[in-house]
């Protein structure tokens, strides 16, 4: 047996309005070379204008994966040539990155592993080629687009760690909505370092590289295979090469070149864009803005709220729906009754109407409201419900409903007894059942005919205790 | 009646009337014509303008543009045979102010090799010439910018300044040579050659022109992140202002005889003597001027610093050119290949030689010693004028240590390392290091060629040295000199 050491370096292409360096819409589109500046295309004479959205959205990032940020912002040029790269040289961040030094926790078999960041930077992507026998093509659509890479400490030993992070990270640009992270856009990528060592053993073994996967059964198929490949070559005494590979569509992982010696890449100041000095009410103001993260919530809500895996694991898995149930709780509510109405009535009307939280009619504050009715046992869960639903179609405010319908429960219990007895008058035979057969379902037919007769507004619990107090009386 | 005109000058006439701006135009282009195949100033000359009804006080006023601005539709080389066939799609920031302004654009001048050089011989479509002796050079790398100006052709000339490539022709072609203050005028669409030295800079034949030249291409623009805020401020208006008591200083390790020793011959020695009566005649309008020390070690580190930082930043800024994008494509069978055919055809040796060198400079193993220690020298000399410029409104130099060379004098007559060169033929680049406004008129001759006398100011304070500028250039009674070469008037 070996131990794993995996490094991950995860690109996502930041949402903004314009690219990264130009005016150009940073929008996918299917029209190749449609959202393209002179600045995109490294015509002679243009200069990068910094996004300060990019900037932003890259700092908040930063500071939400615990990172060290900087007092300034600056950018490098990164020098070298390819077809994709129109300027010569990509305009990154290398001596002063956006965040250093930060973790990212996630939980893997119940446990929660710390995931070192080395660091993140804010870059521009490039240009995307197509290859064809006799020609390549180039798109410019994606040269400039925001970039942030994350670049990991090798410390996952696993292919479950690896893709764990990478997903966890997902919902991290999710919750933070500094991008849409859709892998199939290519707007998540990652490239996997992988090397094999003996147990114990004080160095690492050699690296490969794995460049340019999208997709999270492509890691984990890339990271299995290549821990088999190198096992077995280990094993067989044979040397692990350094070298760049790539994975086939079939999951394994082929040879693209060998790393000689790393390139220089000769990185220098971006002398056109000035240092931007990072200020404290900045930093201050970022602070405001970052959200609890997925773990987080998750942990919390098992260990102060008291929930189930289950319920935590879904109420935290995303932002929006977390935050909703987060807001109905502000209202001093019932945390299981609420956990009751979001997973079920909630969750379930915006699976059924296909419609998302922004769509749902009921705020937080009036699912709170219904939910104080039920719990302070003025109606029934069974009630609102129904009334939820109701107010959901006709898009009303369902406390409001209630009032209008009246239909608060009659709680006198005066009241109850006299409709009780009435109705077990009219039902000898039953009351007969309970008291010589002992039939215990006699309660539940009660409990059913005491709402119908009232309208569902027969209190259910106090009827229940009538219900069973009379019968009980019957006995004797 | 139109050759050798200042801007002022033209401008009253068409107001007035006595002269249209289609005229204007046909005159400059005639001249243009009539000296091209001598003097070569231009790659490409305007046949047919395009009019702008506009109120400036340019509009309507012919002007050349330096063959590295990009001009929508307009050839642009960068004099290279690499951007040989480019036609950009885009307006430099410059060219759209001029337009804008009514400004008619008469040509594209010839540079050096994507502005690097200072001799005027490297653009590809040949040498240009100093109008006044046709066996010298003009200097560069605004070669034809200076050119076209020192002969008349146009009343003013766009160029670039990295080093010294304005205000250094400037001098050897006898006209006034302006670069305002780092950040006051925006590079986009300046070829760039090296970013954080690279300066737009004109030519005219006298301080107010280049005070209303830079009052209408001056200012903020979203494009260049390294432009500063508008001063608000129009500096042909202030050329007046009381100059008493401004205090100029100038570098005894540049200005005195003692330190060239072997070095000082006929010509230096004029240029020095003529720069002590320049200054003499500078005290009797009023200015203070005074003589300070400077450690000549730091003044002899100006031209390796400047080619450390220059190369490097050139290698990285011209990475672009690979005939992908533009330009004409290499032959091989991979991008590689393709690439590496292109740039190798496409560059003259001079250029590769830069590459190599700005390469060498930024390798991982070079970095600190080289490109990082020469930021710092930078650093040092920029810090030690600040430190003058606390008790001086300005620094005043000569130019150069002599008139323009022959084109015989090849490398090997020139030594590089003397302290001559070092120090006298590169002293303008502090300008350049410091972003400081600095300003070339021309102030004596030398074996019948023109020699120039250069001002630098503080930062920001472009006003404050054309003013002074302006008083200095009415004690050296050349004001609107041009070369009357040719005998043609239109």
């Amino acid at each position: 047996m070996y131990k794993v050491v995996i490094g991950l370096e995860v690109h996502c292409e930041l949402t903004t309005k314009t690219k990264n360096f130009s005016s150009a819409p940073n929008e996918f589109s299917d029209y190749p070379n449609e959202h393209v500046a002179t600045v995109d295309l490294g015509l002679p004479g243009i200069l990068p204008v910094a996004n300060k959205e990019a900037c932003r959205k890259a700092l908040l990032t930063a500071m939400a994966l615990h990172c060290k940020t900087p007092d300034e912002v600056i950018f490098d040029r990164k020098n070298y040539f390819y077809a994709d790269l129109p300027k010569g040289y990509q305009i990154t961040q290398n001596t002063k990155p956006m965040g250093i030094d930060g973790y990212l926790d996630i939980m893997v078999d119940g446990h929660v592993k710390r995931v070192d960041i080395h660091d993140l930077h804010l870059e521009e992507d490039t240009a995307s080629l197509e290859h064809f026998p006799k020609y390549s093509l180039i798109d410019y659509n994606r040269s400039g687009v925001p970039l942030i890479e994350i670049v990991t400490e090798p410390c996952l030993s696993s292919a479950d760690e690896a893709v764990t992070f990478f997903e966890d990270l997902r919902d991290v640009f999710l919750f933070l909505g500094v991008s849409e992270a859709k892998s199939n856009y290519g707007q998540m990528r990652c490239d996997v370092n992988i090397s094999l060592m003996e147990e114990g053993a004080k160095e690492l073994g050699t690296k490969v590289e794995m460049k340019n996967i999208n997709a999270t059964q492509s890691i984990r198929a890339a990271i299995e295979y290549e821990i088999e490949r190198q096992s077995e070559l280990l094993s067989k005494g044979e040397k692990v090469i350094q070298e760049t590979r790539r994975i086939g569509l079939d999951g394994k992982t082929y040879s693209m070149r060998e790393k000689v010696d790393a390139l220089d890449y000769k990185y220098f100041i971006e002398p056109n864009i000035p240092s931007t000095p990072i200020t404290d009410d900045f930093i201050y103001e970022l602070k405001q803005e970052l959200p609890e993260l997925k773990l987080d919530r998750y942990l919390k809500y098992i260990e102060e709220y008291k929930m189930s895996e289950y319920d935590a694991g879904v109420l935290s898995k995303e932002r929006s729906i977390s935050d909703y149930f987060e807001e109905v709780l502000s209202y001093d509510t019932d945390i299981s009754l609420a956990v009751n109405f979001v997973t079920s009535t909630v969750l379930g009307t915006l699976n059924k109407l296909e419609i998302t939280l922004e769509e749902f009619p009921i705020t937080p504050k009036m699912l709170s409201g219904v939910i104080k009715l039920v719990h302070e046992g003025k109606i029934s869960l069974d009630h609102a419900r129904k009334i939820l639903y109701q107010a959901i179609e006709e898009k009303k405010d369902p406390v409001e409903l209630i009032e209008k319908q009246n239909l608060h429960q009659i709680d006198d219990e005066s009241e109850l007894l006299e409709l009780i007895t009435g109705i077990m008058e009219e039902n000898k035979e039953i009351v007969r059942q309970y008291v010589e057969d002992g039939n215990m379902g006699a309660i539940n037919f009660f409990i059913g005919q005491t709402m119908k007769k009232s309208n569902r507004q027969a209190n259910p619990n106090k009827s229940k205790d009538i219900i069973i107090k009379e019968l009980e009386r019957r006995k004797k | 009646m139109y050759r050798g005109k200042s801007i002022t000058e033209l401008r009253e006439e068409l107001d007035k009337g006595s002269i249209t701006k289609e005229e204007l135009f046909s005159h400059a282009n005639t001249l243009a014509h009539s000296f091209q195949e001598d003097y070569n100033s231009f790659v490409t000359i305007i046949d047919k303008p395009k009019f702008k009804e506009r109120e400036s006080l340019v509009s309507g006023i012919p002007y050349a543009l330096k063959d590295n601005f990009s001009t929508s539709g307009i050839l642009t080389t960068g004099s290279s045979n690499i951007l040989k066939d480019y036609i950009p799609v885009y307006d430099a920031t410059v060219y759209k102010k001029l337009k804008n302004a009514g400004a008619v654009l008469v040509g594209k001048t010839v540079l050096d090799e994507l502005a690097m050089g200072g001799t005027g011989t490297t653009g590809h479509t040949g040498v240009v010439k100093n109008p006044w002796d046709k066996t010298r050079m003009i200097g560069g790398s605004s070669a034809g910018s200076a050119a076209a100006v020192s002969l008349g052709i146009v009343p003013f000339s766009i160029g670039s300044d990295t080093g010294d490539s304005v205000r250094k022709p400037a001098a050897f072609g006898g006209v006034v040579g302006f670069k305002p203050t780092y950040g006051r005028i925006s590079r986009y669409g300046l070829f760039a050659f090296a970013s954080s030295l690279d300066h737009v800079a004109l030519f005219t034949r006298n301080v107010k022109d280049a005070a209303i030249v830079t009052d209408i291409i001056k200012g903020q623009d979203p494009m260049d992140m390294v432009t500063l805020k508008d001063d608000g401020k129009k500096y042909a208006d202030t050329l007046d202002e009381d100059i008493k008591g401004k205090k100029l200083f100038y570098i005894k390790e540049i200005c005195s005889k003692e330190f060239y020793k072997d070095y000082l011959d006929e010509e230096l020695e004029s240029v020095l003597d003529q720069f002590q009566e320049l200054v003499q005649k500078c005290r009797d309008l009023g200015f203070v001027v005074e003589e300070v020390s400077m450690d000549q070690k730091l003044l002899e580190a100006i031209y390796p610093t400047y080619m450390c930082i220059s190369c490097a930043e050139a290698t990285s800024n011209n990475a672009n050119l690979t005939g992908i994008q533009f330009g004409p494509r290499g032959e091989g069978d991979s991008i590689e290949q393709i690439m590496f055919d292109a740039r190798t055809k496409g560059f003259s040796e001079l250029i590769k030689r830069r590459f190599i060198l700005g390469s060498y400079i930024l390798q991982k193993e070079n970095q600190e010693k080289l490109f990082k220690n020469a930021g710092r020298v930078r650093r040092m000399i920029v810090d030690k004028i600040t430190e003058f410029f606390k008790e001086y409104d300005g620094m005043i130099l000569p130019a150069s240590g002599g008139i323009a060379p022959e084109f015989t004098a090849t490398s090997e007559k020139v030594e590089k390392l003397s302290p001559r060169y070092l120090i006298l033929e590169n002293h303008l680049a502090i300008g350049n290091f410091g972003g400081f406004p600095s300003i070339t008129l021309p102030y004596g001759f030398v074996k019948d060629m023109p020699i120039g006398v250069n001002i630098t100011g503080r930062i920001k304070e472009d006003d404050l040295v054309l003013n002074m500028a302006h008083k200095i250039e009415s004690v050296t009674g050349l004001k609107d000199q041009y070369c009357k070469v040719g005998d043609i008037d239109v």
